[in-house]
């Protein structure tokens, strides 16, 4: 039932809920978070969705093409491969794999990178110095190199490239929030709190982490397009996911021999890469602008 | 009646950044001693950079003087300890749309100092919040508002109430004034004489607008290049200005001085 609205309300939106409405406003940014959140649920309840399992060899049904073709069979909706795995099933297994994996990546590498940065911040000298460009060594090495080498020295495996990725991406949260909070803390309500009593450490949580937030999150959009990118490569060069695993790099390169037969088993990973790639792009840029727009009001 | 506040020989140099064996000192402000009442108000004139901000941070501590000592009531105020320190001097900035933190509302920022500072509970933290807000002029429906919903004037008020909630004994007002428009700015006056009859409160007045300091201000001190060249009662100074400095400055605010 709708509610009657008897007495004029008033609402009063903090800077964060202001953010959200100029996000709000555009509708090319409102398609990628859709389509963002589509992924993400899609990456947690695959298990449960799937038609078939992503290991599951339907061997009278190989090579079958989508379903919109003359030789298509709706009950396999976007194919089957050479093995006669299910080709919509291994896509939404893949999603919690490339996509999901990479969320929980960034998820890793920024909230080391935070701490390690808010520290940074917090302290002066060489100490800060140390802490804010000792990972920067990291920077010089092409993310998919330093994981080569990392796989090369470890043995490959899934696990083994993930943390290669982690340790490339937290240079950028450190030195993100290490500026972040440096320039906060110039500012002069810093001073007043510091004038009521309060310590460093609760100006951080309470004065200052609400004042960067965006930008920590903006850059944590960024740096999951790039893990997302990494994840897919390195399965490509058969170093990260496993080969019966229904990860997008991986399924491409399983695809590539069979490109002129069946180019569904290339063409379907690679939109679903370019696919999740635009979306977080769309919502980081979404972010950026909305934090542009209200840093202007 | 004693003194409130007592500064003795207080100074600040700082080190110029330089070579080890090349360090040189900028002294932002010499040694100066001087002492305050309660109901009563001290205004502090100078031309820019002559230490009037530099005394002001001193005093409500966000800077460690070199040399000398602050007392209040006859006790001694550690350099560092601001929890001592901020219940009985607080200060009003001179741009409040940057002292107020933009992602808090008024109830948040006006609770911190005393969730900080004091044991009450939450329901008596609130009571003395919307008490406050009522006492410099604004409404209790404020306290769930954002600071860029207030205009300056306003937030001003909300700086002033941050700095009267926790019961001070000592406001130094850093060009507080200096930003708002006449109406506004004559309203912040009588508001700061009406609470200083109410609860006794001995005020700081950093200013260049000998108007306000002829108006408000009993004592009257000029710095020059972080020395004091006059110290006294404001009327005999603005009267027969002794210094140099001070004879040019009422000279060139005559006109205002006169036709107020």
């Amino acid at each position: 039932m709708a509610r009657n609205r008897i007495y004029q309300e008033e609402e009063f939106p903090s800077p964060l809920v202001q953010s959200w409405h100029y996000f709000r406003q555009n509708k090319v940014v409102m398609f990628g978070f859709g389509s963002f959140v589509f992924l993400f649920l899609l990456a947690i309840f695959s298990p449960v969705l799937t038609p078939y399992s992503s290991f599951e060899n339907n061997l009278d049904h190989l090579l079958v093409p989508p379903a919109w073709d003359v030789n298509g069979d709706v009950s396999f909706l976007l194919g089957t491969d050479n093995l006669g795995r299910d080709m919509l099933s291994r896509l939404m297994h893949g999603a919690s794999l490339t996509f999901g994996l990479s969320f929980v990546v960034v998820i890793i590498s920024l909230l080391i990178g935070v701490f390690i940065g808010s520290i940074s911040a917090l302290t002066t000298g060489i100490k800060s110095i140390f802490l804010n460009h000792f990972l920067d060594v990291i920077l010089s090495i092409p993310s998919l190199l330093l994981a080569i080498i990392i796989v090369a020295i470890l043995g490959p495996g899934l696990g083994n490239t993930l943390w290669a990725i982690v340790l490339v991406l937290i240079p950028q949260f450190v030195h993100i929030t290490k500026n972040a909070v440096k320039d906060e803390f110039s500012k002069d309500y810093v001073l007043a709190s510091r004038l009521d009593g309060a310590n460093s450490f609760r100006i951080l949580s309470y004065s200052i982490f609400p004042n960067i937030i965006e930008k920590i999150i903006r850059q944590a959009t960024l740096a999951q397009s790039a893990a997302i990118l990494d994840i897919a490569a390195l399965g490509f060069l058969g170093l990260g996911a496993p080969i019966p695993l229904p990860e997008w790099g991986a399924m491409l390169s399983n695809g590539l021999d069979l490109f002129y037969i069946a180019p569904w088993t290339v063409y379907l990973p690679g939109l679903a890469i370019l696919f999740s790639v635009v979306a977080t792009n769309l919502v980081g840029e979404g972010m950026r602008h909305a934090l542009k727009q209200s840093k202007e009001n | 009646m004693g003194a409130l506040l007592q500064v003795l020989e207080l100074s600040k140099s700082y080190k110029l950044p330089g070579h080890w064996f090349n360090q040189r000192e900028c002294i932002a402000l010499e040694p100066l001693s001087f002492e305050i009442k309660a109901h009563k108000t001290l205004a502090v004139i100078g031309e820019a950079g002559s230490g009037k901000s530099t005394l002001a941070k001193l005093l409500v501590g966000a800077e460690i003087p070199s040399t000398g000592k602050i007392k209040l009531n006859g006790q001694t105020l550690n350099a560092e300890n601001f929890k001592q320190r901020c219940q009985h001097i607080r200060m009003i900035f001179q741009d409040s749309g940057t002292t107020l933190n933009p992602s808090l509302t008024i109830k948040q920022l006006l609770d911190e100092p005393l969730k900080l500072n004091t044991n009450l509970n939450e329901r008596n933290r609130t009571q003395l919040i919307r008490k406050t807000l009522q006492k410099v002029g604004l409404l209790t429906d404020h306290m769930n508002f954002y600071p860029h919903m207030f205009s300056g004037g306003q937030k001003q008020r909300i700086s002033l109430a941050r700095a009267i909630i926790l019961n001070p004994q000592v406001i130094i007002l850093d060009e507080a004034l200096a930003s708002l428009d006449p109406s506004l700015r004559s309203q912040m006056i009588n508001l700061l004489l009406d609470l200083q009859q109410q609860m006794g409160l001995a005020y700081i007045l950093i200013s260049h607008n000998l108007g306000i300091v002829r108006h408000f201000s009993d004592d009257l001190m000029v710095l020059s290049n972080g020395q004091v060249v006059e110290y006294g009662k404001t009327i005999d100074i603005l009267k027969k200005p002794k210094h140099k400095f001070t004879q040019k400055m009422v000279m060139s605010q005559k006109f205002q001085l006169l036709h107020k």
